[in-house]
């Protein structure tokens, strides 16, 4: 038995929750419970701006709808649809139950941090920083090959059932441990090939160890990089600097170019930490991607406490805001001809958005990716490595899942009240948790300094989506199988 | 839907949904669109607690179980659904279920 068309509910109805965004001159929603996005026509909009009044009955609606040309019919059947979508709602809402994730959820990336040791300086360094959460005294500065080779075995074992797992190499400076590297990924690959699976790696690096040598194992074995730098010599040597206090930009330049033109199995891609003085987004995207020729470029704000002299104020937050829209315009004309435009903070949004996520933690940290130190102590993430206080377990035990539990019910959406009527938490999901340690001592507490920005930032996302979906929908196809980034 | 076009995976399985939840039972005959009032196929013409679907479209919310229906196949027999031969092999079918909105899982199962 189902439905009939007319059986909806008695119960006047009341708008849904959504977030109504335009593009393209066409009309869209981002229905929140779920992270669905939908081109509406003009009668859904009328329902919409009818119920934004208050709430009303079926038959007012239906009266309303027949009013402006709809037929009987049509109107109801627009009801239903807009009342099985959730779009318009009836009764009381009541909160789903919280779903905690099952205890055996699978692996599939494990960060190692090869070393904690650096040979740059830089001021704003999560690890080394004022802000630093890592307790790395008495502890070793060098990964060895046993605990490695335990990293490894530990992840193929804890992720059964995944199709494609990963290794991310990190540091401290991740190359300060190169002979390290090789061995892993001899290891691993051997490992992988015994039971059949298959392991793909990628590293981190601020790219002054680089040589000839080390760029031809890294293009051989199918290793993507990530270089961290923060854009033309006078904006990458403000903060990247050698201990002496001599910027880093002269010695990675060359080394990048070399990086880029000799690495032909993977994209070579850029991170940029924002800095205040250092904001000047367009230009320095202009220099990574069209001087050096980095594939993608991606920027983020230095994680720090307010007070730190780096920081960036508001009004520089607004400033980057701004230069993000330019970017973002420009990746939508891009778009538009079908072409690549190397901006990730959009492109890996709309790699979020087309798969419609909807986040219970703002990434996979702690769940479906752990950190493993140096000393073999397993972290939520690489940012949270050495660090006593939230050390997740050890390589030779596994993880404890009591400590593991609460960081993730620390951190799940249902424990943060304050993002409960935001329409960006499918996305957002509170921000990132080491971020939310250095704010607020809390990894569970949300990012309550960047919601304005992030919404801002959701809405232009989504913007460029509809216009994309709307104009040229086949350049969407490219993210359909993609993962979403976590 | 009509009005709403999905543009990404979570809407295209909602999508899904509201065509799960609105396409109806029809006779192959039946001229589209459905004329008013629209009966279902496949239930009685007269109202009968049982056969009908509750505010939210399912049986939930039914003043009595669905399961009800096939017993009221039985005793009043207007619909020939397959029920136990009362008549010749499983006279005592139905000798626990005194009032059927209650006592329906009372009834026994019978294999011919």
């Amino acid at each position: 038995m189902t439905a009939a068309n007319t059986a909806v509910d008695t119960r006047p109805f009341r708008l849904g929750e959504f977030h109504s965004f335009e593009a393209a001159g066409t009309r869209f929603l981002y229905l929140v419970p779920a992270g669905a996005i939908f081109q509406v026509d003009d009668a859904v909009a009328r329902v919409i701006s009818r119920l934004k009044v208050g709430e009303a009955p079926y038959g007012s609606l239906i009266e309303d709808l027949i009013s402006s040309g709809l037929s009987c019919a049509e109107a109801e059947e627009l009801i239903v649809e807009l009342y099985h979508s959730q779009v318009i709602v009836t009764g009381n809402s009541v909160p789903e139950p919280a779903t905690t994730p099952p205890a055996d959820f699978p692996i599939q990336t494990l960060v190692l941090n090869l070393t904690n040791q650096c040979n740059l300086s830089c001021q704003y360094c999560y690890e080394f920083g004022a802000d630093k959460v890592a307790t790395p005294e008495g502890k070793p500065k060098f990964m060895d090959l046993e605990t490695a080779k335990a990293s490894v075995d530990f992840l193929l074992e804890q992720s059964a059932g995944r199709r494609s797992i990963h290794i991310t190499f990190f540091g401290g400076e991740t190359l300060m441990n190169f002979p390290l590297l090789k061995q892993v990924v001899a290891y691993a690959n051997g490992r992988a090939k015994e039971q059949e699976r298959h392991i793909d790696f990628s590293l981190t690096t601020n790219a002054t160890l680089l040589t000839p040598t080390i760029i031809e194992f890294l293009s051989e074995n199918h290793i993507g990089v990530t270089v961290s730098m923060d854009g033309p010599k006078e904006m990458h040597d403000a903060l990247r600097v050698f201990a002496n206090g001599k910027g880093s930009y002269d010695i990675i330049e060359p080394k990048v170019r070399a990086l880029i033109k000799n690495h032909r199995t993977r994209p070579i891609t850029a991170r940029v930490t924002l800095t205040s003085g250092v904001t000047d987004v367009v230009r320095i995207f202009r220099h990574l991607k069209q001087d050096l020729g980095f594939h993608e470029v991606g920027f983020a704000p230095v994680t720090t406490s307010p007070n730190q002299l780096y920081a960036i104020n508001q009004q520089g937050m607004d400033g980057v805001l701004e230069q993000f829209h330019v970017l973002a315009n420009e990746y939508l004309e891009y778009a538009m001809r079908g072409e690549a435009h190397g901006f990730s903070n959009v492109s890996d949004t709309l790699a979020e958005l087309c798969q419609g996520v909807n986040k219970s933690h703002p990434c996979g940290a702690g769940l479906g990716l752990v950190g493993v130190g140096p000393s073999g102590d397993i972290a939520p993430c690489h940012r949270f490595v050495d660090s006593d206080v939230h050390a997740l377990g050890h390589i030779s035990t596994g993880i404890n899942r009591e400590k593991q539990t609460d960081f993730l019910r620390r951190g799940h959406i249902d424990s943060k009240y304050d993002c409960h009527n935001c329409w960006a938490r499918p996305l957002c999901a509170g921000g990132c948790h080491h971020e939310a340690f250095v704010r607020y001592g809390d990894t569970g507490h949300p990012n309550l300094h960047y919601c304005d920005w992030i919404r801002d930032w959701t809405n232009t996302c989504l913007e460029i989506y509809g216009a994309i979906a709307a104009k040229n929908p086949e350049f969407l196809r490219q993210f359909a199988e993609r993962k979403a980034s976590s | 839907m009509r009005h709403m076009r999905p543009l990404n995976k979570k809407a295209e399985r909602i999508d899904n949904y509201v065509a799960s939840r609105t396409s109806d039972v029809v006779a192959l005959q039946n001229p589209q669109p459905q004329p008013r009032p629209h009966v279902p196929m496949g239930c009685a013409l007269m109202f009968t607690p049982g056969w009908e679907v509750d505010a939210a479209g399912g049986t939930a919310g039914l003043c009595q179980p669905v399961e009800r229906d096939i017993y009221d196949c039985f005793v009043s027999c207007y619909w020939p659904a397959q029920v136990p031969d009362h008549l010749n092999n499983a006279p005592d079918w139905a000798s626990k279920c005194a009032a059927a909105t209650k006592d329906w899982r009372n009834l026994d199962l019978v294999f011919p």
